[in-house]
C-alpha cells in the first residue's frame, strides 16, 4: 500500500474508532441528568449546568480524535 | 479544487511578524466589539435603548449564571471580566466566521507555475494561534486569581508539597492538570471550529443550493455553544482554584 492510501485509511479510522467512545459516554450522562431532573424537577438549573459541562468534556475527546484526522488528511 | 488548510494563510508581513488572515478577521471582531461598548456608554438612559438594553441583559444573565457557581455577587462582580470576555470575543469571532465573505474572498496568487487560492479572511478559532492565546491567558489569569485570592503559600503548596511522597505526587498531578486544560481548552475550539469550516466548504461543493442551510444553522449553534463551555469552564476553574481550605484544615 502506498502512503497515500495509508492516509486515507488513517485518517477515516482515527475518526470513525474516536468517536465511539464519547458518542456513548454522552448519552450516558444525558440519560443520567435526565433521571436526576425527573426525580427533582427544583433542581434542574444545577443539573443541567454540570450537565453542559461534562458533554463539553466528553465531547473535547472526540474533538481530540477529528483534529488527529484532519491533521493526518491535510499536513 | 476545494482550498482546505490547516494553518491560517499569510497575507503580508509587517518588519518579521506574519499577518494571518484570521488575525485580520480578530481585529475586525475587537474593532466591533469596541464600537459597540462605546455606544452602549454614549447617553445612560435610565429606560435603555437597544444597545444598551442588550448589553445590561447579556452581563446580568452572566451575572446570574455566575453566581449560581460561586454563590457570591461580589465574587461574580471581580470575576466578571475574565468569563465575559472570553464568552463574547469567542463568539462573535465564531458567528463572524459564519459570514459569506469569510473563506471565499481571496487572492489567486502564481508561485512559478502553480497558482494557490489564499482566501482573505478566516475564522479566528480556526486557527490554533487564536485558541491557544485564549486558553494560555484563561489559565494564566486563574492561578493569579487564585493567588490573589489563596495568598502565594496556599497556591504554591497547591503543586510543590513536600509534606509526604504521596502530596508529593498529588502536586505533580496538579502541574500535570494545568497543562492538560491549556490543551483541551484550545484544542475543543480549534477543533469545533475547524471542523465546522470543513464540513460547510465540503457541503457547499457538494450541493451549493438550500442543503447547506441545516448546517449553517448547526454552526451558529455550535458557535455559541463553545464559547458557552469555554467561558463555563473558564468559571468552574476559577471556582475550584479560589475556593478556601479552611474547613479542610480544620479536619487534620
Amino acid at each position: 500500500m502506498d502512503i497515500d492510501s495509508v492516509r486515507l485509511w488513517a485518517a477515516m479510522g482515527t475518526i470513525a474508532i474516536g468517536a465511539i467512545a464519547p458518542a456513548i459516554a454522552i448519552g450516558m450522562i444525558g440519560s443520567k441528568a435526565s433521571d436526576a431532573i425527573g426525580r427533582n424537577p427544583e433542581a434542574a438549573p444545577k443539573i443541567q449546568t454540570a450537565m453542559i459541562l461534562s458533554v463539553a468534556f466528553a465531547e473535547a475527546i472526540a474533538v481530540y480524535a477529528l483534529v488527529v484526522a484532519l491533521i493526518i488528511k491535510f499536513a | 479544487m476545494i482550498h482546505i488548510s490547516l494553518k491560517a494563510e499569510e497575507l503580508f508581513h509587517i518588519g518579521s511578524f506574519p499577518i494571518t488572515n484570521s488575525l485580520l478577521v480578530a481585529l475586525l471582531v475587537s474593532i466591533t466589539l469596541i464600537a459597540l461598548a462605546l455606544s452602549a456608554r454614549r447617553k445612560f438612559a435610565l429606560i435603555p435603548h437597544t444597545i444598551q438594553n442588550l448589553t445590561e441583559f447579556t452581563l446580568e444573565e452572566i451575572l446570574s449564571l455566575m453566581d449560581s457557581v460561586l454563590s457570591e455577587r461580589r465574587k461574580s462582580e471581580k470575576y466578571l471580566p475574565l468569563v465575559a470576555t472570553i464568552f463574547v470575543f469567542v463568539l462573535f469571532s465564531n458567528w463572524f466566521g459564519l459570514l459569506p465573505i469569510v473563506g471565499s474572498l481571496g487572492l489567486n496568487l502564481i508561485h512559478g507555475t502553480e497558482t494557490e487560492f489564499v482566501p482573505l479572511l478566516r475564522a479566528p478559532a480556526a486557527d490554533l494561534n487564536f485558541t491557544l492565546a485564549i486558553a494560555l491567558i484563561a489559565v494564566i489569569t486563574i492561578n493569579i486569581f487564585a493567588l490573589f485570592a489563596l495568598g502565594p503559600k496556599l497556591h504554591i503548596t497547591k503543586f510543590f508539597n513536600f509534606s509526604n511522597p504521596i502530596n508529593f505526587f498529588i502536586g505533580i498531578l496538579e502541574l500535570v492538570s494545568e497543562i492538560a486544560k491549556i490543551v483541551s481548552f484550545s484544542f475543543r475550539l480549534f477543533g469545533n471550529v475547524f471542523a465546522g469550516e470543513v464540513l460547510l466548504i465540503i457541503i457547499g461543493f457538494l450541493v451549493p443550493y438550500v442543503v447547506p442551510l441545516p448546517f449553517l444553522f448547526l454552526e451558529i449553534f455550535v458557535g455559541f455553544i463553545q464559547a458557552f463551555v469555554f467561558a463555563m469552564l473558564a468559571l468552574v476553574f476559577v471556582a475550584i482554584a479560589t475556593v478556601e481550605h479552611s474547613a479542610e484544615s480544620h479536619a487534620h
